[in-house]
C-alpha cells in the first residue's frame, strides 16, 4: 500500500441532517476508491501554520462518485466547527485516506459469507456503519442486517428517512433506533441506553454466527462489546471504532 | 516543495499573548484559562490505603511515607506558572502539598555528593529524570490539591510532583516516589525526543534544542 | 472525566502508522510482550497525547507502541510488542 498523500476535496454540496449534523460531499480529483468502513484524517490550517487534524469515517458508499463526511458539531472541538460552520461550498479541505482495515466490510468479501451482520452505533457513529449499508443495498446483498441505533433525541437521528426507506424495500434490513433522552408521542421503540437486555432483544444469536460493528462514543462502544462477549459473541467477530467522549 | 495549503477562514483555538502578560509567558507558549487534560495512559485509580512514597535508590537511606503519613507533614500553598511543551502555559495556579525539600531532610545528601539525579516513578509506569538540584532549594513539592480542592485523577491525584521552573511534562502525575541515583536516566518523553532538561525559559523542547 | 474520555482507538492511528509503514497497519496484528494477547492494531487503546501517541494493550495496559514525530524524525518505541504481522494488501 502506498503513503497516502495530503489532497484536496472541493465542497460540492453541505447538507443539514440534523440541528447538529452536517454531511459534506467533496469532489476529490485524486480519489481512487475506499472500503465502507475507512475513515480519513482531515488536516486544518491556519495562516499562521498551526494545524489541527482529526479523523472522520467515510459516510459514502465505494460505489458513490463523490465522497461524503458526517460531521457533528461539538461545542469545544476545534475542527468540528469550522467544518459545520465556515465551510461553504466551493471551499478545499485538505484530507488523506482512505484509511483502515480492521473496521471494514465489503459485501463481495467472502470470508464470514453465512455471517449476519450487527451494526451498532451510538450518535455521529452511525456514519462508517452507513457506508456499509449504503454500499449493502448498493451490491444488492440480502444478507441480514440489524443495525441498533442510539440517539439521545428523535430530532437528532441521522439519515433517518433514508433508513426508513432502505427498510421498507427490503425485509433483510431491520434498524431498531433507541431513544436515550426523550421520545415522541406514540414512540415505540426503545427509551433507554443500550443494555444487556436489548441486545438479548435485539442481537443476532451467537449460534447465527454473526459479525459485529460497533462505532460511537467511546463509553458505548465499549459497553457494547463487552456485553455481546457476555452474550456469548466471539472477540475476534465484535469490530469496534471509537469515537471518543463525545456525547451520545 | 509544495506550499502548504491554508485552510480559508480556520483561525485554531490558539490565543495571542495579552502583552500584560508577556514577562510571564516563555517563548512559543500561549495563556490559557482552561486546565487541558493530557494523556498518556488510563487514569491510575489507587486506593489512598495502598499509597505510599518512596524515596531510595544508590544512597543508604531508605524512605516511606503512607498516605496518613505524609497528610500530617508540613504543608505548603504555592502559586506558580505552569508550562506545557504542547504550548499552553496557565498562569498564577495554587497547589498545596509536601516541599520536596521536606523530604529530602531525612537523607544526608552532603555526604554522598555525587547522587546528583533523581528518576520520578509514577503510578501507571511514568518516569521522568531530573537533577536533584532542580527539585530543592522550594523549587519542587509533592501536590495534593490544585485550586483548593484534593488533586483529581485526571490531574494527576491523590497527588503528583511540581516542578513549575521546567515544562510541565516534569510534573510527574501520579508520583509514587523517587530513585535517587549517581547516572541521569532519561524517562518516558526523553527517550522518545524531548529535551532531557525542558527549561522553558530556553525554550528546550526537544532534543537537541 | 472518565477514561473513556481520554482514549480513541488504534483506528485513529492508522493515518499516522501509515506515514511509517507502507502498509495499511491498523488491521496489523501485535503481540503485547506482557501479557501476550495478539489484537488487531486497529483495537489497541489510542493515547494521543499532545506529545505524542501511546498504543497500549486493551487487556493489560502496558505501552505497545510509542510514536513521536520531532525535526523531521519519527521515533517509534516498539519494545511493548514481541511480534507484529502485517497484511500486506487490504482484505
Amino acid at each position: 500500500m502506498a503513503q497516502l498523500k495530503w489532497q484536496l476535496g472541493t465542497v460540492l454540496e453541505i447538507r443539514q441532517e440534523t440541528p447538529t449534523v452536517k454531511s459534506l460531499i467533496l469532489d476529490l480529483r485524486d480519489w481512487t476508491t475506499h472500503f465502507a468502513g475507512q475513515h480519513v484524517d482531515v488536516r486544518l490550517t491556519a495562516p499562521d501554520g498551526y494545524q489541527a487534524q482529526r479523523s472522520y469515517s467515510i459516510a459514502s458508499p465505494p460505489e458513490d462518485k463523490y465522497l461524503m463526511l458526517t460531521v457533528e458539531r461539538l461545542e469545544d472541538g476545534e475542527v468540528s466547527p469550522y467544518l459545520t460552520d465556515v465551510l461553504r461550498v466551493g471551499y478545499q479541505v485538505e484530507l488523506r485516506g482512505p484509511i483502515g482495515g480492521y473496521f471494514v466490510w465489503n459485501a463481495r468479501d467472502s470470508r464470514y459469507n453465512d455471517s449476519p451482520l450487527l451494526l451498532v452505533a451510538g450518535g455521529s457513529g452511525v456514519a462508517p456503519l452507513m457506508a456499509m449499508i449504503r454500499h449493502r443495498a448498493i451490491s444488492n446483498s440480502k444478507r441480514p442486517t440489524t443495525l441498533l441505533y442510539s440517539s439521545r433525541f428523535y430530532e437528532e437521528v441521522i439519515y433517518r428517512e433514508e433508513l426508513d426507506r432502505l427498510v421498507a424495500n427490503d425485509t433483510s434490513l431491520r434498524v431498531i433506533h433507541t431513544l436515550t433522552r426523550r421520545q415522541p408521542q406514540n414512540w415505540t421503540g426503545y427509551g433507554r441506553r443500550i443494555d444487556r437486555a436489548m441486545l438479548a432483544e435485539t442481537a443476532w444469536l451467537p449460534e447465527e454466527k454473526p459479525l459485529a460493528y460497533a462505532c460511537g462514543p467511546t463509553a458505548l462502544v465499549e459497553t457494547v462489546a463487552n456485553l455481546l462477549l457476555e452474550l456469548g459473541y466471539e472477540s475476534g467477530r465484535i469490530k469496534t471504532e471509537r469515537f471518543g467522549p463525545t456525547g451520545g | 516543495m509544495a506550499e502548504q495549503f491554508i485552510s480559508r477562514g480556520f483561525k485554531g483555538r490558539r490565543r495571542g499573548t495579552n502583552s500584560e502578560l508577556k514577562g510571564r509567558i516563555p517563548p512559543g507558549q500561549y495563556a490559557t484559562e482552561e486546565f487541558p487534560v493530557l494523556s498518556a495512559g488510563p487514569t491510575p485509580r489507587t486506593l489512598l490505603e495502598r499509597w505510599d512514597f518512596s524515596i531510595y535508590g544508590e544512597i543508604a537511606e531508605d524512605l516511606k511515607w503512607t498516605w496518613g503519613e505524609f497528610l500530617k507533614l508540613p504543608r505548603e500553598t504555592a502559586t506558580v506558572d505552569i508550562h506545557c511543551v504542547t504550548k499552553w502555559s496557565k498562569l498564577g495556579t495554587v497547589w498545596s502539598g509536601v516541599s520536596v525539600d521536606t523530604l529530602l531532610e531525612g537523607i544526608n545528601l552532603d555526604a554522598q555528593p555525587d547522587v546528583g539525579y533523581l528518576i520520578a516513578f509514577c503510578d501507571g509506569g511514568y518516569t521522568t529524570n531530573l537533577p536533584l538540584a532542580d527539585v530543592r532549594g522550594g523549587k519542587a513539592w509533592i501536590a495534593y490539591e490544585f485550586d483548593g480542592k484534593p488533586l483529581a485523577p485526571e490531574h494527576g491525584g491523590p497527588a503528583r510532583l511540581l516542578v513549575p521552573h521546567l515544562y510541565f511534562w516534569k510534573s510527574a502525575k501520579w508520583v509514587r516516589g523517587f530513585k535517587l541515583v549517581k547516572e541521569d536516566r532519561p524517562g518516558f518523553w526523553e527517550t522518545a525526543g524531548y529535551h532531557n532538561y525542558g527549561d522553558p525559559w530556553k525554550e528546550q523542547r526537544y532534543a537537541g534544542d | 472525566m472518565q477514561d473513556s474520555d481520554l482514549r480513541l482507538d488504534g483506528n485513529a492511528a492508522g493515518g499516522l502508522l501509515n506515514e511509517i509503514f507502507p502498509f495499511e497497519m491498523t488491521s496489523a496484528e501485535a503481540t503485547c510482550i506482557c501479557c501476550g494477547t495478539v489484537k488487531p492494531i486497529g483495537q489497541l487503546m489510542l493515547y494521543h497525547h499532545g506529545m505524542g501517541a501511546v498504543l497500549r494493550c486493551a487487556d493489560c495496559d502496558t505501552a505497545m507502541i510509542r510514536i513521536t514525530h520531532i525535526r523531521g524524525f519519527y521515533r517509534l518505541d516498539l519494545s511493548g510488542i514481541s511480534y507484529l504481522r502485517i497484511p500486506d494488501e487490504i482484505h
